[in-house]
Protein backbone atom coordinates (compact mmCIF):
# COMPACT_ATOMS: atom_id res chain seq x y z
CA UNK A 1 0.00 0.00 0.00
CA UNK A 2 2.69 2.16 0.73
CA UNK A 3 4.35 2.00 -2.46
CA UNK A 4 1.26 2.50 -4.29
CA UNK A 5 0.96 6.11 -2.59
CA UNK A 6 4.27 6.62 -3.60
CA UNK A 7 3.33 5.71 -7.20
CA UNK A 8 0.65 7.71 -7.14
CA UNK A 9 2.40 10.55 -5.56
CA UNK A 10 5.59 10.23 -7.88
CA UNK A 11 3.21 10.21 -10.97
CA UNK A 12 0.84 12.97 -9.79
CA UNK A 13 4.17 15.59 -9.62
CA UNK A 14 5.39 14.00 -13.20
CA UNK A 15 2.21 15.19 -14.86
CA UNK A 16 2.42 18.20 -13.05
CA UNK A 17 5.62 18.66 -14.32
CA UNK A 18 4.38 17.89 -17.84
CA UNK A 19 1.82 20.38 -17.77
CA UNK A 20 3.70 23.62 -15.98
CA UNK A 21 6.52 23.01 -18.17
CA UNK A 22 4.69 22.65 -21.66
CA UNK A 23 6.02 19.39 -22.84
CA UNK A 24 2.51 18.91 -23.64
CA UNK A 25 2.20 21.75 -26.36
CA UNK A 26 3.42 19.19 -29.68
CA UNK A 27 4.32 22.51 -31.62
CA UNK A 28 6.18 23.71 -28.55
CA UNK A 29 8.05 20.10 -28.78
CA UNK A 30 8.27 20.70 -32.45
CA UNK A 31 9.77 24.15 -32.33
CA UNK A 32 12.31 23.03 -29.25
CA UNK A 33 13.38 20.01 -31.64
CA UNK A 34 13.39 22.69 -34.82
CA UNK A 35 17.19 23.23 -34.04
CA UNK A 36 18.11 24.60 -37.52
CA UNK A 37 14.93 26.74 -38.14
CA UNK A 38 13.23 28.90 -35.44
CA UNK A 39 14.63 27.02 -32.86
CA UNK A 40 12.78 27.34 -29.32
CA UNK A 41 15.28 26.55 -27.11
CA UNK A 42 13.27 26.70 -23.74
CA UNK A 43 12.73 22.96 -23.38
CA UNK A 44 16.14 22.04 -22.58
CA UNK A 45 15.33 23.43 -18.87
CA UNK A 46 13.11 21.20 -18.76
CA UNK A 47 15.32 18.22 -19.09
CA UNK A 48 18.22 20.40 -17.80
CA UNK A 49 15.88 20.78 -14.54
CA UNK A 50 14.85 17.44 -14.54
CA UNK A 51 18.00 15.72 -14.61
CA UNK A 52 20.23 18.34 -12.38
CA UNK A 53 17.48 16.64 -9.78
CA UNK A 54 18.36 13.08 -10.90
CA UNK A 55 21.69 13.65 -11.33
CA UNK A 56 21.92 15.08 -7.74
CA UNK A 57 19.92 12.84 -5.88
CA UNK A 58 20.71 9.19 -7.75
CA UNK A 59 24.09 10.30 -5.94
CA UNK A 60 22.48 9.74 -1.97
CA UNK A 61 19.58 7.49 -3.90
CA UNK A 62 22.05 4.52 -4.87
CA UNK A 63 24.16 4.64 -1.30
CA UNK A 64 21.44 2.91 0.47
CA UNK A 65 21.42 -0.79 0.33
CA UNK A 66 18.07 -0.75 -0.33
CA UNK A 67 15.07 1.92 -1.45
CA UNK A 68 12.99 3.43 1.78
CA UNK A 69 9.99 0.76 1.01
CA UNK A 70 11.00 -1.89 -1.26
CA UNK A 71 14.00 -4.88 -0.88
CA UNK A 72 15.31 -4.02 -3.82
CA UNK A 73 16.44 -1.18 -6.84
CA UNK A 74 14.90 -2.46 -9.81
CA UNK A 75 17.45 -1.38 -12.63
CA UNK A 76 17.61 -1.94 -16.37
CA UNK A 77 18.64 -5.53 -16.87
CA UNK A 78 20.25 -4.75 -19.98
CA UNK A 79 23.29 -2.68 -20.24
CA UNK A 80 24.67 -2.98 -23.43
CA UNK A 81 24.62 -0.41 -26.32
CA UNK A 82 23.33 -2.73 -29.48
CA UNK A 83 21.48 -2.04 -32.58
CA UNK A 84 18.46 -2.99 -31.10
CA UNK A 85 18.97 0.63 -28.94
CA UNK A 86 20.13 3.03 -32.17
CA UNK A 87 17.23 1.36 -34.11
CA UNK A 88 14.75 1.90 -31.49
CA UNK A 89 15.62 5.01 -30.21
CA UNK A 90 16.03 6.54 -33.46
CA UNK A 91 12.24 5.53 -34.72
CA UNK A 92 11.45 6.77 -31.44
CA UNK A 93 12.88 10.15 -32.22
CA UNK A 94 11.45 10.17 -35.49
CA UNK A 95 7.79 9.76 -34.44
CA UNK A 96 8.29 12.34 -31.72
CA UNK A 97 9.27 14.84 -34.00
CA UNK A 98 6.75 14.15 -36.66
CA UNK A 99 3.73 14.86 -33.81
CA UNK A 100 5.66 16.39 -31.19
CA UNK A 101 4.38 13.83 -28.75
CA UNK A 102 6.52 11.02 -26.57
CA UNK A 103 4.37 8.82 -24.48
CA UNK A 104 3.83 10.73 -21.41
CA UNK A 105 2.15 14.04 -23.01
CA UNK A 106 0.36 11.62 -25.73
CA UNK A 107 -1.44 10.26 -22.57
CA UNK A 108 -1.75 13.60 -20.89
CA UNK A 109 -3.27 14.82 -24.22
CA UNK A 110 -6.35 12.98 -24.15
CA UNK A 111 -7.51 15.92 -21.88
CA UNK A 112 -6.18 18.83 -23.62
CA UNK A 113 -6.81 17.89 -27.68
CA UNK A 114 -8.71 14.96 -27.87
CA UNK A 115 -9.11 14.91 -31.54
CA UNK A 116 -4.79 14.23 -31.67
CA UNK A 117 -4.96 12.24 -29.14
CA UNK A 118 -7.59 9.81 -30.62
CA UNK A 119 -5.53 9.16 -33.47
CA UNK A 120 -1.84 9.36 -31.37
CA UNK A 121 -2.74 6.89 -28.47
CA UNK A 122 -4.00 3.88 -30.12
CA UNK A 123 -1.52 3.71 -32.96
CA UNK A 124 0.89 4.48 -29.66
CA UNK A 125 -0.36 1.40 -28.24
CA UNK A 126 -0.03 -0.97 -31.39
CA UNK A 127 3.40 0.34 -32.01
CA UNK A 128 3.90 -0.71 -28.42
CA UNK A 129 2.59 -3.94 -29.25
CA UNK A 130 4.30 -4.26 -32.32
CA UNK A 131 7.49 -3.68 -30.98
CA UNK A 132 6.85 -6.61 -27.85
CA UNK A 133 5.94 -8.81 -30.51
CA UNK A 134 9.71 -8.01 -32.24
CA UNK A 135 11.51 -8.10 -28.63
CA UNK A 136 9.78 -11.43 -27.29
CA UNK B 1 19.38 37.57 -17.62
CA UNK B 2 17.35 36.28 -14.99
CA UNK B 3 14.29 37.04 -16.86
CA UNK B 4 15.82 34.88 -20.25
CA UNK B 5 15.34 31.69 -18.22
CA UNK B 6 12.01 30.09 -18.50
CA UNK B 7 10.92 29.66 -14.97
CA UNK B 8 7.74 27.39 -15.90
CA UNK B 9 10.03 24.88 -18.44
CA UNK B 10 12.69 24.69 -15.46
CA UNK B 11 9.92 24.43 -12.27
CA UNK B 12 8.38 21.87 -14.30
CA UNK B 13 11.31 20.25 -15.18
CA UNK B 14 12.61 20.44 -11.65
CA UNK B 15 9.30 18.79 -10.51
CA UNK B 16 9.35 15.75 -13.32
CA UNK B 17 13.04 15.09 -11.19
CA UNK B 18 11.75 15.22 -8.02
CA UNK B 19 9.38 12.81 -9.12
CA UNK B 20 11.38 10.08 -10.53
CA UNK B 21 14.01 10.45 -7.62
CA UNK B 22 11.05 9.78 -5.39
CA UNK B 23 10.26 6.77 -6.95
CA UNK B 24 13.18 5.46 -7.12
CA UNK B 25 14.54 6.33 -3.32
CA UNK B 26 10.64 4.71 -1.75
CA UNK B 27 10.15 2.09 -4.29
CA UNK B 28 13.76 1.38 -6.17
CA UNK B 29 11.86 2.08 -9.66
CA UNK B 30 12.69 3.88 -12.65
CA UNK B 31 9.71 6.45 -13.83
CA UNK B 32 9.98 5.41 -17.49
CA UNK B 33 6.48 6.06 -19.01
CA UNK B 34 6.92 3.99 -21.77
CA UNK B 35 7.66 0.96 -19.85
CA UNK B 36 4.96 1.09 -17.38
CA UNK B 37 2.40 1.75 -19.87
CA UNK B 38 3.39 -1.75 -21.80
CA UNK B 39 4.12 -3.61 -18.78
CA UNK B 40 0.71 -2.59 -17.80
CA UNK B 41 -1.15 -3.35 -21.33
CA UNK B 42 0.71 -6.03 -22.39
CA UNK B 43 2.73 -8.43 -19.21
CA UNK B 44 0.77 -10.86 -16.87
CA UNK B 45 1.77 -8.96 -14.30
CA UNK B 46 0.89 -10.26 -10.19
CA UNK B 47 -1.16 -7.55 -8.14
CA UNK B 48 1.29 -5.36 -6.53
CA UNK B 49 3.68 -5.33 -9.99
CA UNK B 50 0.33 -3.82 -11.77
CA UNK B 51 -0.83 -1.61 -8.56
CA UNK B 52 1.83 0.89 -8.43
CA UNK B 53 2.57 1.11 -12.08
CA UNK B 54 -1.54 1.74 -12.42
CA UNK B 55 -1.53 4.64 -9.39
CA UNK B 56 1.42 5.82 -11.34
CA UNK B 57 -0.37 6.31 -14.63
CA UNK B 58 -3.48 7.14 -12.80
CA UNK B 59 -1.18 10.26 -10.85
CA UNK B 60 0.27 11.02 -14.34
CA UNK B 61 -3.28 12.09 -16.10
CA UNK B 62 -4.67 13.49 -12.10
CA UNK B 63 -1.60 15.80 -12.23
CA UNK B 64 -1.85 17.09 -15.50
CA UNK B 65 -5.81 17.47 -15.31
CA UNK B 66 -4.99 19.80 -11.39
CA UNK B 67 -2.64 21.84 -13.97
CA UNK B 68 -5.71 22.52 -16.65
CA UNK B 69 -6.48 24.18 -18.50
CA UNK B 70 -2.84 25.27 -20.06
CA UNK B 71 -2.24 28.65 -21.50
CA UNK B 72 -1.21 27.44 -24.95
CA UNK B 73 -3.24 27.61 -28.32
CA UNK B 74 -4.34 23.86 -29.23
CA UNK B 75 -3.28 22.94 -32.49
CA UNK B 76 -6.23 22.21 -35.29
CA UNK B 77 -6.01 20.30 -38.36
CA UNK B 78 -3.16 18.94 -37.99
CA UNK B 79 -2.26 15.77 -40.36
CA UNK B 80 -4.21 12.47 -39.02
CA UNK B 81 -1.15 9.87 -41.10
CA UNK B 82 1.25 11.61 -39.41
CA UNK B 83 -0.38 11.51 -36.09
CA UNK B 84 -0.50 7.90 -36.57
CA UNK B 85 2.23 7.27 -37.88
CA UNK B 86 4.04 9.26 -34.80
CA UNK B 87 2.27 6.78 -32.77
CA UNK B 88 3.43 3.66 -34.20
CA UNK B 89 7.09 4.84 -34.41
CA UNK B 90 6.99 6.25 -31.03
CA UNK B 91 5.68 2.87 -29.70
CA UNK B 92 7.48 0.36 -31.57
CA UNK B 93 10.85 2.47 -30.88
CA UNK B 94 10.19 3.04 -27.29
CA UNK B 95 9.29 -0.85 -26.73
CA UNK B 96 12.69 -1.92 -28.76
CA UNK B 97 14.66 0.39 -27.59
CA UNK B 98 13.52 0.24 -23.79
CA UNK B 99 12.60 3.77 -23.06
CA UNK B 100 11.40 6.95 -23.89
CA UNK B 101 12.33 10.77 -22.49
CA UNK B 102 11.14 10.12 -18.76
CA UNK B 103 13.29 6.14 -18.69
CA UNK B 104 16.18 6.92 -20.93
CA UNK B 105 16.42 10.75 -20.53
CA UNK B 106 16.04 11.59 -17.09
CA UNK B 107 15.96 8.49 -15.15
CA UNK B 108 19.20 6.80 -16.93
CA UNK B 109 21.13 9.80 -17.71
CA UNK B 110 20.62 10.35 -14.14
CA UNK B 111 21.93 7.33 -13.06
CA UNK B 112 24.69 7.74 -15.42
CA UNK B 113 23.67 4.85 -17.35
CA UNK B 114 25.69 4.64 -21.07
CA UNK B 115 22.74 3.11 -22.52
CA UNK B 116 20.49 5.69 -21.74
CA UNK B 117 22.78 8.47 -22.83
CA UNK B 118 23.32 7.16 -26.58
CA UNK B 119 19.75 6.53 -26.61
CA UNK B 120 18.84 9.86 -26.05
CA UNK B 121 21.38 11.49 -28.12
CA UNK B 122 20.26 9.27 -30.96
CA UNK B 123 16.58 10.15 -30.29
CA UNK B 124 17.35 14.10 -29.96
CA UNK B 125 19.49 13.86 -33.24
CA UNK B 126 16.93 11.83 -35.32
CA UNK B 127 13.66 14.22 -33.73
CA UNK B 128 15.91 17.26 -34.87
CA UNK B 129 16.21 15.72 -38.31
CA UNK B 130 12.85 14.66 -38.65
CA UNK B 131 11.40 18.02 -37.62
CA UNK B 132 13.65 20.00 -40.27
CA UNK B 133 12.75 17.59 -42.81
CA UNK B 134 8.95 18.07 -41.96
CA UNK B 135 9.31 21.75 -42.26
CA UNK B 136 10.98 21.98 -44.93
CA UNK B 137 9.98 19.98 -47.25
CA UNK B 138 6.61 18.15 -46.03
CA UNK B 139 4.32 20.53 -43.73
Amino acid sequence: MKRIIIALISGLIFGAGLVISEMVNPVKVQDFLDLFGNWDPSLAFVMGGAVAVTLFSSRFIMKRKTPIFAERFYMAVTTSIDSRLILGASLFGIGWGLSGYCPGPGIINAMINPTEAMMFLPALVIGGWIGQRYSA
Amino acid sequence: MLESIPSQALLGGILIGISAALLLAFNGRIAGISGILYNVLFNPLSGSERGWRMAFLVGLIGGGYLMLPVGFELRQGYSPILLIISGLAVGIGTRIGNGCTSGHGVCGIGLMAGRSMVATATFMVSGIITVSILRNFIG
